[in-house]
Formats: C-alpha cells, structure tokens, sequence
C-alpha cells in the first residue's frame, strides 16, 4: 500500500480523478442529497479501499479526507469509533459475533455517549442498562427527556447498531457508566426495533451530510452478552467484576485531542491559503492618488490580519506533529503498563486541544472577514470551512473543561513545588519557584532580560509570564480557601484566573515548539523565513497581551513599543513570500473549494461560472413571479 | 432511577406545561421591575403597548410563521419571502398600517428582516432622495402600488466599499437623447444587490458617467432589467442570483451584466445635477447633503440589525445556561446550572452589558443625528465632519463588538448551539454581514481615525475642536489614585481611563516623523493605519462608556432600575480595562497591583449581576417565536421542545432515498453492484 504515497499514483489520481467520486457542487445541494452524495461516496470508498488493500489507519484517514475532501460523512463514527473499541473492549467471543460483521458492514454501529442533557459531564449521563438475572438481559431505558441521546453521527438514519453508554445498575446497585452494544434497527428492513426511537436531530450549523441523531430506548432488552466486557463484567447472577485500570482510556483521549490540533493546524492553514491569494487577486482604493489601485495585500491592516494567522498555522503544525510523536513514543510504554508519562501528556493535550481550536476558530473568521463581502458568499469556501471547524470547540471536551483541567494539573504541579519537591516537563519551569521563598517577590519579577529579535529570548519571556499567572492563580485559590470552605466554591471563584493560567502555559509551550523546530531545519533560506514566522507569531503574541507582561515586569514600556514596531517590520518582512508560504500548504484546488483561493487567481470569472449554477438560477423566470408577484401585481 | 423533579419525565410527552422551575426561581430574585425596565427600553409604556398589540397582530396570523425556516432550502426560503412580502401589503391594508405610520418599525423589527422586497423600499428611497420632482412624482407612486419592483445597484464584482473605483459606464448619446449603460469588464458586473437576483423589474444602476468622452463621476440611473409582462430579462441585459450564502438565503442577491442597455436621460437622477439635452453638465444644490444619507444609514442599521441580534443572543444564551445543568459545584448537590460557573458569566454577562450600553448609545446616536439634521436643513454644514466620523466609527466598533458577541453567546451553548434549533447559528451569520455592508469596518475605523488626526492635531495648534473630541486637548494624567477595589467602580476613576489619548498622540507623533524624514505622506499614514485602527476604536469606547454613565445618572431609581444599570455600566467598563490591560499598563497611569484590584472588582460584578441576569433578558421582551429558538423559550422547557422540534425535520418526515439506493446494497453486503 506504499504507493499511496508515491508520485506516480497519488491520492489525486486515485480519488480526484475517479469518475466515480464526482458530483455536483455541495452548495448548490439539500441537506438530504448531501447526505445522499455522501453516502454514496462513503460506500464506494469502503470498496476501494478493499479493492486497493488499504487498511493502515492513517493512510485509511488520508484516503477519505480526499474523498470527503475533508468533510464529515455518515461512516465517521463506524470507522472511527465502532470499529477500533470493538478491538479495544470486545472480549474474543464479542469480537467473533460482531467485528466481522461490521468490518464487511452488514452491521453499521455508531456511539452513542452524549445525551440531550449532558455531554463534557459524562458521570451525570442519565441512560440505565438494569440487569435482570432472570432472563440473563440487561434492560435499557431513557428515563427522562434529557437522557436521551443525543448528537451520535450516523445515529439519525444510517446505523443498525450503537454502542451505547450507559449507567449499569446490577444487585441494586449502580455501578457506573458502561458500553453495550444495542441493535437499533432490523436488518433487511432498517425499520426501528420495538422500544427504539430513533431519528435524525434536525438541521446544525454545518455537517449537513452527516445524521447525527437521538436515540430513545423504552424497556429495551438486550442479551448479558452485549456488554462490552473486555474490561468490566458482569456475571450470570449479576455479580459485578472491576476493571483493572481506568487511566487506559488517556490513551485514546490523547490521540483524538491530538487529531484535533492538527484539524486546527489544517483548518486555519487553508482558511489563510484563501485569504492570501485573495487578497494578491483584489485591488481596492489607492495608496496614492493617481496611481493604479494597489493589492490589497498590500494594506498593512490586511497584512496584519492575515500574516500573524500564516504564522500560528505553521506554529500549530509543528505543535501537532509534536504531540502525534510524543503520543507514538510512549503508546509504546503504555502497551507495557507504564503510564508515567501519561497525566501530563493528557492534560496538555487538554489545553492544546482549546487553545488551538479556539485560535483557528477566531482565525478563521478572520480570514474570512479579511475578504469583504466575497467572503461571505459560499464560493468561497469560508463559511464551510468555519461551520466545520467550529464545533471542535466543543465537541471532545468542551474547551473551557479542558482549560480547567490543565490549570488542575498545573495548580497540582505549583503544589508539589511549594512542598519542596521537583517537577519535570513541560512545567518544569515552576521549579525556580524555589528561589522565590527565599526572596520574598514576585517570582517574575526578577529580571528578565529579553531580546526581541530572538527567539530562544522570547520563550524565556513566555515561561515567565506563565510562571507569574500560574503561581497568582495558585495563590488567588488558596486566599479563596482560606475564607471559604467548600474546595468547588473556591475552585469556581478562581476559575477565570486559572483558564488565564492554562493559557499562559499553551502559548508557552508553543513558542518553544516552534523555536525548537528552527535548529531542525537544515534548508538556510526555509529556515530564514520559518524565523521570521516565529518571530512574527512570538512578538504579535507579546502585543495582544501587553498587560500581562508589563503587570509582571517582564517587559518595559520602551520594550513593547519596540515589540510593535518590530510586528510592522516583520509584515513587510514576510510580504513578499506571503503567497509562496500559503502554496506550500499544498492543498489542491478540489480540496480546498474555493473560487477566491484558486492556485490560478482566476477569481471573478469563476464567481460568475460558479453562480449560473446556483439552484435560484434554474429557471430564468421564477417559479414565485407567477405564484406571488404576479397576481399582486394584479391586485394591487 | 427517578427523574429530579427540575427535569420534565417522558409522562408529559407533548406537553409543554408551565415554566420550568429552574428558570421560574431566577426571576423570584429580581432586584428590579422587569415591566418598569423594558417600558423605559421603549421609550415609554405607550410604545410597549404598541409594540406588543403589533406583535399579537403579527404572531396570530399563520402566514408569518417562522417555524420551519431552519428546515428550508434556498428555493423554499425566497419563495416564502415574497409569499410573506406580498402578505404583509394585505396586512398593512387590513389594519390600517401605513409605510409612514409609527407601526412600521416593529412591523420589520419583529420579521427581523426575513422578508422580500426590502431593497424595493432602499429603491424607494434612493428616488426619494436623490431624484427630481418629477421623478419622484414618476415612479414613487407606481413603486408604492408594485407595479415595479426595485433594488439598489451599486457594488460590483470587483468593487465595494471604495465607491470612486466602480467600473460600469453611463455614457451620453445626445443623438438619441439616452445613456448607453455597459459593462466594460467581469468586474465591473453588479453584485449582491439584494432583490435583484429574481424579484426585481428595475434598479437603481450607479454608473461613472460620460459626456462627450469626458468622465464626470458616478452617478444613478433607473434601469428596467426584466419585463413588466412576463418577467423575462430585457435585451442586453444578464441577470441571476449570486448563489449560496452564509445566511440572507431568502433574499435573491443578484448579478447584473449590462450590454449597450439604453435608458432615456430622464432616467438619471437629478435632483442635485443634470445632464441637459446638449450634453451640458450642471450641478446645483449641495453634494454634502447627499453624504449625510449616507452617514445615517451606517447609524439606522445598528438597532435591528446589529444590536438586536445580539439581545436575541445573550436571552437565549442566558436562559439556556439557567436550565442546563452540568457538573457538580459541591459533592452531594445536585449538579450545579452552568450560569453558576464563573467561566460562563465570564463569557456571557459582559455581552449582556454591551447590549445595554450599545442600546443606550443608539439612542444617543439618534438625537444626534435628529440634531444634525435641522442643522443641514439650516444650511450649517458644521457638524457634518463629527457626524461622519461618529457614524463610521460607531457602525465599525458596534457591528463589530455584536458579532463577536453573537458568537460567544452561541459557543456558550455547548453543542446544542451548534443546531440551528438553537436559532443561535443563524443570528450569528446575518449580524456578521453588518461587519462589511454599508462599508468594511477597517476602512471605516481609518476614517474616523483621519478625523481624530486632524482634531488632534487643531488642537495642539490651539484652533476650536468639536465638543465630542475636546478631551484629546486635555493634559496627560498622572496616576491613577485608586486605592481599593471598591474605588474601580467609581464612574469618576474609570471615565478618567478610557479618556486616554496615547494612541492617537503617539500615532501623530509617529506620522509626523515619518513624513519629516521623507517619507511620502500616503505611505507614512499606511506604516501608521495598524495603530490607527486601535486609536479609533479607543475613542469609540470611551464615548459608549460615557453615553452609559451619563444615562445611568439621569434615570431616576424607582423599582431598581438605576441600581443594577448601574452595575451593567461598572462591568462594561472594568471588562473594557480588563480586556485591555496593557493599554493602561503602560506609562504606569494603572500599576501592577491596582490592575489586580480592577480585576477583583470586575469578577465581583459577574456574582451580582448573575442576580439578576435572567430578568435582565426578559426586559428585552422579546416573544418565544420572534427569538425561534429551542433553547432560549420564556417557559425554559428545553429538552422537550428540541426534541418534539426535531421530528418535524424533513429527515424524520421522509423515507432518504439513501437508503434503498446506497445503504440496502452496503448493508447486504452487495458493495461491488453500486
């Protein structure tokens, strides 16, 4: 299967060019026939990919991010999640009954974990699986509106099965969230089984062609059988046996954080392509009187919206690629049961996981606000893009959770540094806490000499403005605790300190990513101008956020006025490779689905082609002038 | 497992009954009258009466409804704009409402512009404004009876806000006494006026004119683009709609592709000039009058277009957070609402605050304008300079502000923002199109901020400023007295902040150095604009700030109503310092430990005005239907409207042919026959 990733036949000639995945313009469709097409695809997709022999996953995910061009579609959920916890929670004999099955679809399953009424919060999931030894089947049930669930992708009209969570209850006891797998509609007929109600939940913002769904099971029963069991058990008299270890489920967690960092990475890096090439094809106003009207690209209040985005979208790149790697080196130990490295792993990957889905989502509609009215048009690929980014703000953790999750881990950290112990890592930083006890200040205070036209400086100066917002959210907590007494109340009254915190620490880490990245490239002029980025990405990062280093002493007043002016030069800087930067993204025009950020800059005659097709335009005269205008005509 | 009684059991499938006591115990708590709140939101009892007898009008009559808007595609969605455009004629007919009538602006507020024909009535007014008597007299009567219908074309493919650009020709042919209308290039075709795509017979086509080869700027000309008979495209003419959007899918924004289309000189609009039948240009009148409408359009789409939506947004946001529970505050409890988490105040009462402050300061926007009106009837064109950049500035900082707030509001809303049931995800893509409409945002900011310039620099020359920009002149402060935390919620201390001019000194300064050491003056003012832009949006932040205390203070402080605005006023404030620490920071006006006080007292204000967060949205008053949302209804009941809401999905209601087609085959295993 090599040869996916060779020239001679690349992804493009296997899905761009195939007649087979060729369709209609997605704008100009419904949402079913979007759903249709998608389909369609996805099960043409499933028999190329036999017919081609593909099965490693990432070349799995490279393949359908070509026929999807990067879009949702209904199998997402099949592939990505039915499948691998089959392999992961299955015991030998479930995995007998079902993976082969749904490896050759006669079976298609979905998750169902989220509920009408609660999703980042999984223990207050509602949904019960009641064991009834007599029959030796667990029953389950929706008790309230809010249980049902509510958002599985494939749910609404696609799937057959749904591995469904759960709060197990046996011998009178509740023991806690556990999968089962449920068949949902009747094979042959795809009809709802008896006490299943099932449908789609409505149009969304985006991912029109996938049917997320809900799901509501009344006295349902299925056999013991059909918990996932690999891990948990439950006995034929109903006795309940632990699972050995619950931290495994990190392991997963990191992985799909890490996806979505690089989603975010992707995302923003093609929103930016759009916006770059654009903005060398628009000419507007005039710098100068007389003179023909100038690109505007050449504006610096555009160059100063786009060129700090080119720069975090290289920056999140790095970042991405940073915690597949990491995450590959030690899945290695965790197959071995060693999961030291873990819990810090997992809670920066929480944070990376916000702070670069909140960044690109924020970019996005930058790049899109960047190109004026046309941007607003769906031909421009903008607004899809965003609708299909977005949600990744909320869904595998909603951010401000996973902001506060890596603030535990940093708060957990400044305490074992305050009792004397060392911290390693990525927060190893905190451990020059120490010196602080002994000179009673800040501990950013101390001076910190930082030169701005150098990187391996400018992370120094990040370090201490985290150190500085981690160790006053620390210590606003702990003034919280001594007048209080609930540890939640002081927790919630320090929260907005501590997502502070958590951020400081990600845009830290991230800046030292991409200046580590620096020494690794060997080209001298990519590595001038990767510099440059990361100049640019560290000092409009230092002017967004002037308060914090100036409260902390870390900067002087002459300093971010040198900051400032250092950003302007670096635009000019960056100007003239600025559409070069955004060609190496690579994204073929198909992908990127765009008329404005086509690689030929051909704009304005392609809106025009583009609009003929819109479905408003199928008939010259229409429908509504003989329906409604006319005969008010008439009337009035 | 029993249901907690705060959650609706299945039992009561279908009915929705009373209002969930989770959003019923908010409004106990009240530290004010809602009724008193949203009658002085009005402008008085009398208007609220209005209003609602309007909305009672409107709502009971089936041909408005708006419910499965959010399940229709383009066609569907312009199809029932005209069906409701042309109904709302009868309407008006049958209750005595008239275009001119005080009627008419909840009438529009209330369809929230999801309607047909409403660049028919731009149409209207450009020939109100700009034509002849004559003309007037010549098309307003059949624009008013829709024996034609109208749309405003001015941008072009390749042309929008920088007007002087545009690229269609009106060229005189005194031969036959016409204009020949073309379009030279691809972008100089017309695109995006609204209405014109389908709907319109004519337009009003702004054009750069020519007499005898010479080019005199661009100018109006009504044009007819489709048969009055049968609807068909007039000869030379191209016309369609522009395709999908992010929102506005009911209306047909069109392109316009004009090839020797000849129009009669009568049809140019001349109430300011002319071109006689010997190809003489003349022009009377003052062109600035011209340039005042334009200015007050920037200022009357704040209210319902940008404003309201972000009212809509924060009550639905609001009363969400108030019935969504999630997590446990303290072990034991029930789990906690998540408007008790200081993160989701943190996002959300801030917009709340905006939404009042930018209320207050539309209001304020208005009279000024009123003001500035007389004046220009009075032939004093003094003001129109603080006029324009007012209205550039404040549409900018508004339109702007609002759209980020619409947003935040409908992250705040987890995943069930993200459905179009929420009716969040929709009120986000029309007010985001205020950013760039009637003018993009920066290029306004730099407009406001030339003016700033010139003031300032009047200013250091000792010549009269206007009284809004006076404090520029003011001397530099020294530092900041505040001592405690309770100091910071001072108007007196925090005005004083935002008073600062140090952007603008220092963007002067900069652009008076770079053209003394040779630069040219239009690339010194480019190396400055990035500065320019914060300086511009600093000066429209201290006068929103202003405008809130000065109302503050004259509301009187029956039923509480001054109290907790005046709470509103101190957190708009501290967020904006909040938000904008290093501003104050620097020069050491505010130090290190004092910003940690203005915070403190900025996270206090979000405990309080939590109090009152819920009824602070029902003033808004706005009914269940006119916010169409899932999650933002007066009753709260949440869950169950989602769900019964989401069955009437076309996906629920039909068989997909997906599934014969596409699924049976892949189910069963037949994958090599697709």
């Amino acid at each position: 299967v090599r040869f996916l990733f060779s020239s001679a036949l690349s992804p493009e000639a296997l899905v761009i060019n195939d007649p087979d995945f060729q369709h209609e313009d997605l704008n100009f469709l419904s949402r079913s026939q979007r759903y249709e097409q998608a389909i369609r695809k996805s099960s043409l997709m499933v028999m190329k990919l036999r017919e081609h022999g593909i099965a490693d996953p990432d070349e799995i995910y490279w393949f359908k991010s070509f026929v999807h061009r990067g879009r949702p579609e209904p199998l997402d959920l099949h592939l990505g999640m039915f499948l691998p916890t089959l392999l992961t929670q299955a015991t030998p004999e479930q995995q007998d009954r079902f993976f082969m099955p749904a490896w050759n679809l006669e079976i298609i399953g979905t998750y169902a974990q989220t509920e009408m009424g609660h999703g980042t919060h999984l223990r207050g999931l509602e949904t019960t699986a009641t064991y009834d030894p007599a029959t030796q089947e667990f029953i389950l049930n929706s008790p309230t509106v809010t249980s049902i669930k509510w958002w599985p992708g494939g749910l609404g009209k696609t799937s057959n099965h749904a591995i469904v969570l759960a709060q197990l209850y046996t011998q009178g006891q509740c023991k806690g969230l556990h999968a089962f797998i449920v068949p949902i509609r009747q094979l042959g007929t795809h009809e709802p089984l008896p006490g299943i109600t099932v449908g789609d939940i409505g149009p969304k913002f985006g991912y029109d062609e996938m049917d997320n769904g809900y799901l509501k099971m009344d006295n349902f029963r299925i056999p013991r059988e059909n918990m996932l069991m690999k891990y948990a058990q439950v006995e034929p008299d109903g006795t309940y046996v632990k699972p050995l270890n619950d931290k495994l489920t990190y392991g997963t967690m990191v992985f799909i954080r890490s996806i979505i960092v690089g989603d975010s990475a992707r995302s923003l890096s093609r929103a930016c392509t759009i916006a770059i090439r654009y903005s060398a094809v628009r000419h507007q106003s005039e710098l100068k009187a007389g003179e023909p009207e100038p690109q505007i690209l050449d504006y610096q209040t555009q160059q100063y919206k786009l060129f700090p985005l080119l720069a975090t979208a290289y920056a999140f790149h790095f970042v991405g690629a940073y915690i597949k790697d990491t995450y590959r080196r030690i899945s290695g130990d965790i197959i071995e049961g060693d999961l030291s490295e873990l819990p810090e792993l997992h809670a920066l990957t929480a944070g990376l996981k916000a702070f670069t889905s909140w960044t690109a989502n924020a970019g996005i509609e930058e790049c899109r606000m960047a190109c004026g009215g046309h941007g607003y048009s769906r031909c421009s690929g903008l607004p899809d893009i965003y609708v299909t980014f977005t949600p990744s703000c909320t869904y595998e953790g909603e951010n401000t959770v996973m902001m506060l999750q890596t603030a535990r881990f940093l708060v957990k950290s400044y305490t074992q540094v305050s009792s004397g112990q060392r911290v390693t890592g990525m927060v190893s930083y905190l451990n020059d806490l120490s010196r602080q006890r002994i000179q009673p200040q800040h501990v950013a205070a101390r001076p910190v000499t930082v030169r701005i036209n150098d990187p391996i400086s400018l992370v120094e100066a990040y370090k201490a403005r985290a150190a500085r917002l981690v160790e006053a959210a620390a210590k606003n907590l702990q003034a919280e605790l001594n007048h209080r007494k609930s540890k939640e109340d002081a927790w919630n009254r320090t929260s907005v300190d501590l997502v502070r915190a958590s951020e400081a620490h990600c845009h830290y880490v991230i800046v030292k990513l991409f200046t580590a990245k620096l020494s690794e490239i060997s080209n001298a002029a990519v590595r001038a101008v990767m510099t440059e980025l990361c100049l640019l990405y560290a000092l409009y990062g230092i002017s967004k956020n002037t308060g914090d280093f100036l409260q902390a002493g870390i900067l002087t007043d002459t300093q971010v006025n040198q900051v400032n002016q250092h950003v302007k030069e670096l635009l000019a800087i960056i100007r003239p490779n600025a559409v070069a930067l955004v060609d190496s993204f690579d994204f073929h025009d198909v992908h990127l689905g765009s008329v404005l950020g086509r690689y030929d800059g051909n704009v304005y005659e392609n809106m025009f082609e583009w609009a003929k097709k819109s479905p408003l335009n199928k008939t010259e005269v229409h429908e509504s002038f003989h329906k409604h205008l006319k005969p008010m005509q008439a009337k009035l | 497992v029993t249901a907690p009684a705060s959650k609706v059991s299945l039992g009561y499938d279908s009915v929705l009954s009373g209002v969930n006591p989770d959003l019923a115990s908010e409004r106990l708590t009240a530290s004010f009258s809602v009724e008193k709140l949203t009658a002085r939101l009005d402008g008085g009892a009398e208007h609220t009466r209005m209003r609602r007898a309007i909305v009672e009008a409107i709502e009971s009559d089936p041909a408005f409804s708006r419910e499965n808007q959010y399940f229709q595609s383009q066609n569907e969605r312009y199809e029932a704009a005209v069906r409701r455009a042309v109904h709302l004629q009868k309407k008006m007919r049958e209750m005595g409402w008239t275009e001119n009538g005080p009627e008419i602006k909840y009438i529009y507020r209330w369809l929230s512009g999801d309607i047909a024909f409403l660049l028919h009535r731009v149409f209207m007014r450009s020939i109100s404004v700009l034509g002849s008597d004559k003309q007037v007299a010549k098309w307003i009567p059949l624009a008013t009876e829709h024996q034609i219908i109208g749309s405003y074309a001015q941008t072009e493919l390749g042309h929008g806000t920088y007007l002087q650009g545009l690229e269609t020709t009106a060229v005189f042919d005194i031969a036959t006494q016409e204009f020949l209308l073309n379009t030279p290039k691809i972008s100089a075709m017309k695109w995006w006026p609204g209405d014109m795509g389908r709907s319109a017979t004519h337009t009003v086509v702004f054009a750069q004119l020519y007499v005898h080869g010479k080019c005199y700027g661009v100018h109006p000309f009504i044009v007819q683009i489709r048969s009055l008979q049968d609807h068909s495209p007039r000869p030379g003419v191209t016309v369609g709609d522009i395709g999908p959007k992010m929102n506005f899918e009911h209306t047909d924004n069109g392109y316009l592709m004009l090839q020797n289309v000849r129009v009669p000189r009568e049809n140019m609009l001349s109430r300011f000039c002319e071109v006689q039948p010997d190809g003489t240009y003349v022009r009377w009148g003052s062109q600035k009058i011209n340039y005042f409408t334009m200015t007050t359009v920037r200022i009357s789409i704040l209210s319902d277009e940008v404003i309201l939506p972000l009212m809509k947004a924060c009550t639905i946001a609001i009363r969400y957070s108030a019935v969504r529970r999630q997590s446990k505050l303290k072990p034991g409890e029930q789990e906690a609402k998540i408007l008790d988490y200081q993160t989701q105040q943190q996002k959300l009462l801030p917009q709340l605050a905006a939404a009042y402050a930018f209320h207050f300061i539309n209001i304020y926007l208005h009279e000024l304008f009123d003001r500035g009106y007389q004046e220009i009837q009075g032939r004093n064109f003094d003001s129109l300079p603080e006029l324009h950049a007012f209205s550039s500035g404040f549409k900018a900082m508004v339109t702007q502000y609002c759209t980020s707030g619409v947003e935040i509001c409908l992250r705040a809303c987890g995943g069930h923002g993200y459905s179009l049931l929420s009716g969040l995800p929709s009120l986000y893509t029309r007010v985001l199109a205020s950013c760039i409409y009637e003018g993009e945002n920066t290029v306004l900011f730099l407009q406001t901020a030339r003016f700033l310039i010139k003031c300032f620099m009047a200013a250091s020359a000792g010549q009269p400023i206007p009284p809004s920009v006076t404090y520029l002149s003011s001397a530099k402060p020294g530092k900041c007295p505040a001592k405690d935390k309770l100091d910071f919620l001072s108007p007196d201390v925090y005005l004083k902040f935002f008073q600062f001019s140090r952007l603008l000194s220092s963007s002067a300064a900069k652009l008076q150095h770079l053209i003394q050491s040779g630069a040219e003056k239009h690339e010194a003012w480019n190396q400055c604009t990035v500065q320019l832009v914060k300086a511009a949006q600093a000066h429209c932040h201290y006068i929103t700030v202003k405008i809130f205390v000065e109302t503050v203070e004259k509301l009187d402080n029956k039923a509480g109503i001054q109290k907790v605005m005046k709470h509103l006023c101190d957190l708009f404030a501290l967020h904006g310092i909040f938000s904008n620490a290093g501003d104050f920071l620097y020069d050491g006006y505010l130090s290190g430990a004092q910003m940690d006080l203005v915070t403190a007292s900025y996270l206090d204000l979000l405990a309080v005005i939590r109090m009152d967060a819920v009824p602070l949205v029902d003033a808004f008053d706005f009914t269940d239907k006119s916010l169409n949302s899932a999650l933002g209804s007066y009753d709260g009941q949440v869950y169950q409207r989602l769900y019964e809401w989401a069955q009437k999905s076309p996906t629920n209601q039909q068989v997909s042919p997906a599934y014969g087609k596409y699924l049976k085959p892949l189910l069963q295993n037949r994958l090599s026959k697709l």
